[in-house]
C-alpha cells in the first residue's frame, strides 16, 4: 500500500450522514431557487391573507379562516411534496445528477430518504410561516396533543402520496413536460380538488370524486384533525387516511415499476 | 503482470430491441492491471463509453463476462460503487449548485474523502468556486466532474474523456493528476480520442473500433511492432515491384502512393530491409531518401481502419 495523496482508501460513509448531507443539498437547492421559492412560501401566505380579508367570501358554515387554514396547510403540503419533488427531480434526471449519485455510495433507498428528509424540512419552513400568519388571522383550532398528532400523521400521509405521485411524473416525463405537468395538476387541484374549498360546498354529485382525490383526502383530514370543535372526527380522520394511503401505495408501485434514471 | 482490476471478456451490449437494437459493444475483451493507467481510444462510436459505462454497472450486458474488482458490476453494485471513483462524459451535478459546494457533497458520502481545498486548487477550480454549475465554462465543468471522480479516494476511477475540450494548460494539469493518482497505486481507465493523450500517459492502449478491440498493447509496441511501421523509398517512376512483393515475407505489401514515390509495409526488420536493398540492387536502382517510418498511434488507427481517429 503506498501513502501517498491519491493512496486508496475507498468507502461509503454511514448511511445516515449520507442521507442527512443529501436532504441538507436539497433542501438548500430548492430554497435557493426563486420560482420554487414563490411556490413553497410565497402563494401560501398570498392566499391565506386574501382568502381571510377578502369582503363577501363564503366557505361555508364556519368562520373563513377556520376552513381556510387547514386547506392553505394541504396546499403547501402539495407543492413541496409533488410540484417541488416532481420538478426538481426531473431536472435531476435530465442533468444527470440521478445517474452521477447512482454510481455514488449512497444507495438508491438513501436517496429517497434524502429527497424525504429535504421535503419535511421545506414543509417545517412552510409551517413556521403559514400558522403564526393564521393566528394572526384570527384562527384558533381547538386542538390538543392528539390533534397535532393527527394533523401530522395526515401531512406525512399527504406527503407520501403526493411525493409518490411526483416521482412518477418525474421519473417518466421529459424535464419540461414535468415543469408543465406538475404546476398544472397542482393549480387544478387547488382550483377544483376540495384543497381550498371543503367537499360539502360542491355539487352533491361530484362530492365523491373530490373526496376521493388526494387533494380533497389532506384538506379533509386536515381539517377534521385542526377543527374549530373540541374533540376529534376520528371517522372521517380515518377515511382521508385510508385514501392517501392508497394513492401512496399505488403511485408507489407505479413508480417504482417505470421509473427511469436516465 | 500484476493483479488484474477489470476483466472484460467477450463484451456484448446492444440498445434498444429486435429489428431496433444497434450494437454497440460486439465480442469486446479487455483488461487492465491494478495501478496502471490504461487508455481505451478509439472515434466517436466507437463503443468507449458503453464500456466503461457497463463496467460502472450502469447496463447489463447482453453477452460475454465482466469483473471489476473481482465483482460483478451489476450483481455486486452497491458493494463496488464506493470503490470506484467515476467521471461520466457531461452532467453530473445540479445546475443551480456552486462548484465547491459539489465537491463538498460528493466528499461526504465518502469515508476517507480527499481534502477538498487541495483538490480545488490541483485543478484551479478556486477562481470559479462560487459560480453556479449551469454558468461555468465546458473546461470548468471537466475540472470538477474529473475532482469528484476522484475525490472519494477510489481504487479505480473511470474516466470518460477527461480532457474533452480542456486547453492546453489545463489539459497538461489533468496530465499530471493522472500521473500522481498512479504514482499513488490508484488504477485509471479513460477514453479518449486524442492519440497524444493516450501515448503520454497510458501504460496499455486499447484501440477500439466498431464496439471491438482491434489492437492492444503499450504504447511503444503499437508503434513500433511490424504492421504499424513502413519502409519508404524514391526511385524511378513505374518499377514493377511484383517481383519485390515476390522476395518479401508473406504479408508486405508495397505501394508507389505517387510516381517514384515507394512505401513497402510490413514487418520492417533487418532481414526486410536488406531484402529491398537486394532487390534495388539487381534492378539497378539506388534507392533514395530510405527511410524507415515509426508510425504513432494516430497512424496505426489508421492503418487498422483505413480511418482517421479524429474527424
Amino acid at each position: 500500500m503506498t501513502t501517498g495523496t491519491f493512496a486508496p482508501r475507498p468507502g461509503a460513509a454511514p448511511l445516515p450522514r449520507m442521507v442527512l448531507a443529501q436532504g441538507l443539498m436539497e433542501a438548500r437547492l430548492l430554497l435557493r431557487n426563486g420560482e420554487q421559492l414563490v411556490l413553497a412560501l410565497v402563494v401560501p401566505i398570498l392566499l391565506l391573507v386574501a382568502g381571510a380579508l377578502a369582503p363577501g367570501l363564503s366557505l361555508g358554515a364556519q368562520p373563513r379562516i377556520d376552513v381556510l387554514a387547514p386547506g392553505v396547510i394541504a396546499l403547501a403540503v402539495m407543492s413541496t411534496a409533488f410540484t417541488s419533488l416532481a420538478i426538481a427531480t426531473a431536472f435531476e434526471r435530465r442533468y444527470g445528477v440521478l445517474k452521477r449519485l447512482g454510481a455514488s455510495p449512497l444507495p438508491r433507498t438513501g436517496l429517497l430518504a434524502g429527497k424525504v428528509l429535504a421535503v419535511l424540512l421545506v414543509q417545517a419552513l412552510q409551517l413556521l410561516l403559514i400558522v403564526p400568519v393564521a393566528w394572526l388571522l384570527g384562527w384558533r383550532p381547538a386542538v390538543d396533543a392528539t390533534g397535532i398528532a393527527a394533523a401530522v400523521l395526515m401531512i406525512v400521509a399527504g406527503t407520501s402520496a403526493f411525493g409518490a405521485l411526483g416521482l412518477l411524473m418525474a421519473g417518466t416525463l421529459r424535464a419540461e413536460a414535468t415543469l408543465a405537468a406538475a404546476n398544472l395538476v397542482y393549480l387544478l387541484l387547488v382550483a377544483g380538488g376540495a384543497t381550498l374549498v371543503p367537499v360539502e360546498a360542491y355539487p352533491a354529485p361530484i362530492q365523491p370524486v373530490v373526496a376521493l382525490l388526494p387533494s380533497g383526502a389532506l384538506a379533509e383530514g386536515l381539517r377534521h384533525a385542526l377543527g374549530v370543535e373540541a374533540g376529534l372526527a376520528w371517522g372521517g380522520i380515518g377515511i382521508a387516511l385510508g385514501i392517501l394511503a392508497a394513492w401512496a401505495v399505488l403511485a408507489a408501485v407505479a413508480t417504482a415499476r417505470t421509473f427511469r434514471w436516465e | 503482470m500484476g493483479e488484474l482490476v477489470v476483466e472484460v471478456e467477450s463484451l456484448v451490449v446492444r440498445y434498444g430491441r429486435g429489428r431496433a437494437a444497434v450494437t454497440a459493444v460486439d465480442g469486446l475483451s479487455l483488461t487492465v492491471v491494478r495501478a496502471t493507467v490504461t487508455a481505451i481510444l478509439g472515434p466517436n462510436g466507437a463503443g468507449k463509453t458503453t464500456t466503461i459505462e457497463t463496467c460502472e454497472g450502469y447496463r447489463r450486458p447482453q453477452g460475454g463476462r465482466v469483473r471489476v474488482l473481482g465483482l460483478d458490476p451489476v450483481a455486486d453494485r452497491r458493494a463496488l460503487l464506493p470503490r470506484l471513483g467515476v467521471m461520466l462524459q457531461e452532467g453530473g451535478a445540479w445546475s443551480g449548485v456552486r462548484a465547491t459546494e459539489m465537491l463538498h457533497h460528493v466528499a461526504r458520502l465518502h469515508a476517507n474523502p480527499l481534502d477538498v481545498d487541495m483538490l480545488v486548487q490541483r485543478l484551479d477550480l478556486g477562481s470559479c468556486g462560487r459560480t453556479p454549475y449551469r454558468r461555468l465554462s465546458g473546461g470548468q465543468k471537466q475540472r470538477l466532474s474529473l475532482a469528484m471522480a476522484i475525490v472519494g479516494r477510489p481504487e479505480l476511477a473511470f474516466l470518460d474523456e477527461p480532457t474533452a475540450g480542456l486547453d492546453p494548460l489545463a489539459r497538461r494539469a489533468t496530465w499530471e493528476l493522472i500521473e500522481d493518482l498512479r504514482r499513488d497505486g490508484v488504477s485509471v481507465v479513460l477514453t479518449t480520442h486524442y492519440m497524444e493523450e493516450a501515448e503520454r500517459l497510458a501504460d496499455q492502449v486499447h484501440v477500439i473500433d466498431g464496439g471491438r478491440v482491434i489492437a492492444s498493447g503499450s504504447p511503444a509496441e503499437l508503434t513500433s511492432r511490424g504492421a504499424a511501421n513502413s519502409l519508404r523509398f524514391r526511385g524511378p517512376a513505374g518499377l514493377d515491384v511484383r517481383s519485390l512483393v515476390a522476395a518479401l515475407p508473406e504479408g508486405s505489401r508495397v505501394r508507389e502512393p505517387a510516381p517514384g514515390s515507394y512505401l513497402v509495409l510490413g514487418t520492417i526488420d533487418p532481414h526486410l530491409l536488406a531484402t529491398v536493398t537486394a532487390w534495388c540492387a539487381s534492378n539497378g536502382v539506388l534507392p533514395d531518401d530510405l527511410a524507415v517510418e515509426r508510425h504513432n498511434l494516430e497512424d496505426v488507427f489508421l492503418e487498422l481502419t483505413g480511418r482517421k481517429l479524429q474527424p
